[in-house]
């Protein structure tokens, strides 16, 4: 058995240091995790998004205390008792529903920053999958939050969603049915999806953050120049008190600042939406109670979503049903299609630059498209923005292999 | 040499123990997601159709579903999946888009459905004539018994479109 201090005073750093290691996880999570001097404030937004959850879950764990999870109580149960009755309940509500909407804002610009910078290239593969795995996972906790309400939008979101699932032969095996436990969504339907909001996927989330900081803990961040850095050197200059000449900065105080000043800016901004437009959040087509026989005129999802269904509505059901389903992993295969060996912004990359703003512009036409209604001009346009998403793959195989070496 | 026999050995019985009871665990798992015999046993509904107008959608209710049940009018054409009773014709089926399950609504000037989510249209019949909807209205399993329709049990009527291909 390791040696104990008879002298350490319970509960002393030496006496927690000597059972739970607590230096040195203190140096390996933090004074010694070293940043690279070289980036700017879109890395923060990694810390935005931990920053964000936590309000989540916060919020959330109000929030259940009074939400009742049955067809003919939640409604109410949200839009009166959380709304007048409970103290602050609206509080909790529209902190939950605003930062759910911006969660994702941030999530996109965090895998844009990590497109335009080549974060996801040789050695960080996995950064990228375990993120896209937590994008995936906080969709479906998105999606499974929305229906809680139990207003129009969410009866036939789930409705719409669910029936996906009947595309091609899987009807015959009333997979529809079961997933809804009931033939249309119902008591089953809101319970079951209760679970997944509250703890199953919520779990899942966890764990997969938890792999993701995990990730990026030995090949390190990346930087904007996309620059190799030796990082044990550079450690070694920063520790001997060559601050200057160092490449890096621990992440803990120094960089942290950086994180905190950014997260600043950030929450003014999301509590400005908190205390006044709210709104933006919540459809108003969710504040009449759900009904089964009675379809709004016109269902979209929420922003977020926009974009993949815009892709899979220009299609006939079965082949849209195969682009939405592309569309939804496509992305997880980026280190593997793009082939050029340079790690570097993408302004320094030529071709891949023009492909990284066609890209961003595409899904921010596919997003406008998604909510405006299907008609006339606005289809074709879908159907041609929806074709150059799906094209945009097989283009980055051809322009990341004509890539020269920097 | 002989210690490592049945170290494997027990490794295997372990293991195939386990395995076992995986399966069973996500057999059980698979059953509790199932929807509950009460909610099967309340898949039935009657529907008088004595009191239809030509040319007035009724929406009744069966399985939560909305069921759309069309008298139709002599100017209409007529088609092998109207329920004939007696002289008059209907046209009866589930009232969700087969493309992605909205309610379509009726224009009862156009004569025909129009789905306002992605814009399918179907005609009198229930027959997508326009937009991504890819096959026609579903006819819910029906009997006749005189002026009245259960929903939810197949008559001979059911199977005989059934036979002929009528029904998806
Ligand atoms: S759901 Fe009716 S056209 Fe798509």
């Amino acid at each position: 058995m390791a040696k104990f201090d008879e002298k350490a005073r319970p509960f002393s750093e030496k006496w927690l240091d000597e059972r739970l290691a607590v230096n040195t996880l203190k140096r390996v999570l933090s004074t010694e995790y070293w940043i690279p001097k070289d980036i700017n404030f879109l890395w923060a937004m990694g810390m935005v998004l931990a920053a964000t959850f936590g309000l989540l879950l916060i919020s959330g764990i109000f929030l259940l205390m009074y939400y009742k999870p049955d067809v003919n109580m939640a409604f109410d149960s949200v839009n009166y008792t959380i709304m007048s009755e409970v103290g602050f309940g609206w509080l909790w509500r529209h902190i939950h529903g605003v930062a759910a909407s911006v969660v994702f804002l941030i999530i996109y610009i965090h895998m844009f920053t990590g497109i335009y910078y080549g974060s996801y290239k040789k050695g960080r593969e996995l950064i990228w999958i375990s993120g896209m795995l937590l994008f995936v996972t906080f969709s479906a906790e998105a999606f499974s939050g929305y229906m809680l309400p139990w207003g129009q939008m969410s009866y036939w979101a789930g409705m719409v969603i669910t029936n996906l699932f009947s595309g091609g032969s899987l009807e015959a095996y009333g997979l529809v049915e079961w997933i809804r436990g009931d033939y249309v969504p119902g008591d089953a339907f809101l319970t079951r999806f209760f679970m997944l909001h509250v703890l199953l996927l919520p779990l899942v989330i966890i764990g997969l953050i938890v792999l993701h900081f995990g990730t990026l803990r030995i090949p390190h961040v990346n930087n904007q120049e996309g620059a190799e850095i030796d990082f044990e050197e550079a450690a070694e200059l920063y520790k001997a008190g060559k601050k200057k000449e160092s490449k890096v900065i621990p992440f803990n105080p120094v960089f942290l600042s950086k994180d905190v000043f950014v997260m600043g800016v950030y929450f003014i901004l999301f509590f400005y939406l908190v205390f006044y437009h709210f709104e933006f959040a919540m459809d108003p087509v969710n504040f009449d109670p759900a009904d089964g026989l009675k379809t709004p005129p016109h269902i979209y999802p929420e922003w977020y979503f926009l974009w993949s269904y815009e892709i899979l509505r220009p299609f006939p059901k079965d082949p849209g049903l195969i682009a939405f389903g592309i569309a939804q992993v496509a992305l997880f295969m980026l280190p593997f299609i793009d082939r050029s060996p340079n790690v570097a912004p993408a302004h320094k990359r030529g071709l891949f630059f023009v492909w990284f703003w066609v890209f961003l512009i595409d899904m921010i036409v596919l997003t406008v498209l998604g909510k405006l209604p299907p008609e006339g001009i606005f289809n074709t346009l879908g159907a041609v923005a929806a074709v150059i998403f799906l094209l945009l793959g097989p283009a980055l195989i051809v322009i990341t292999k004509l890539e020269k070496k920097l | 040499m002989k210690e490592k026999g049945r170290r494997d050995f027990m490794g295997m019985a372990l293991g195939g123990f386990t395995a076992l009871g995986g399966l069973g665990a996500l057999y059980a798992m698979k059953r509790s997601w199932d929807p509950l015999p009460s909610v099967k046993a309340a898949g039935f509904t009657t529907i008088d159709l004595s009191a239809a107008q030509e040319n007035v959608l009724n929406v009744e209710k069966w399985r939560g579903k909305p069921i759309f049940v069309l008298k139709k009018s002599a100017d209409m054409t007529q088609d092998e999946r109207d329920i004939v009773i007696g002289s008059d014709r209907f046209h009866v089926s589930i009232g969700l888009c087969t493309h992605l399950g909205c309610i379509p609504a009726y224009l009862p000037d156009a004569k025909k459905f129009k789905c306002a989510c992605h814009g399918g249209e179907f005609d009198t019949a229930g027959h997508q004539i326009f937009g991504p909807p890819p096959s026609p209205l579903e006819i819910p399993p029906f009997k006749i018994e005189g002026t009245t329709l259960v929903l939810g049990e197949e008559g001979p009527e059911f199977k005989k479109m059934k036979d002929a291909g009528l029904i998806v």
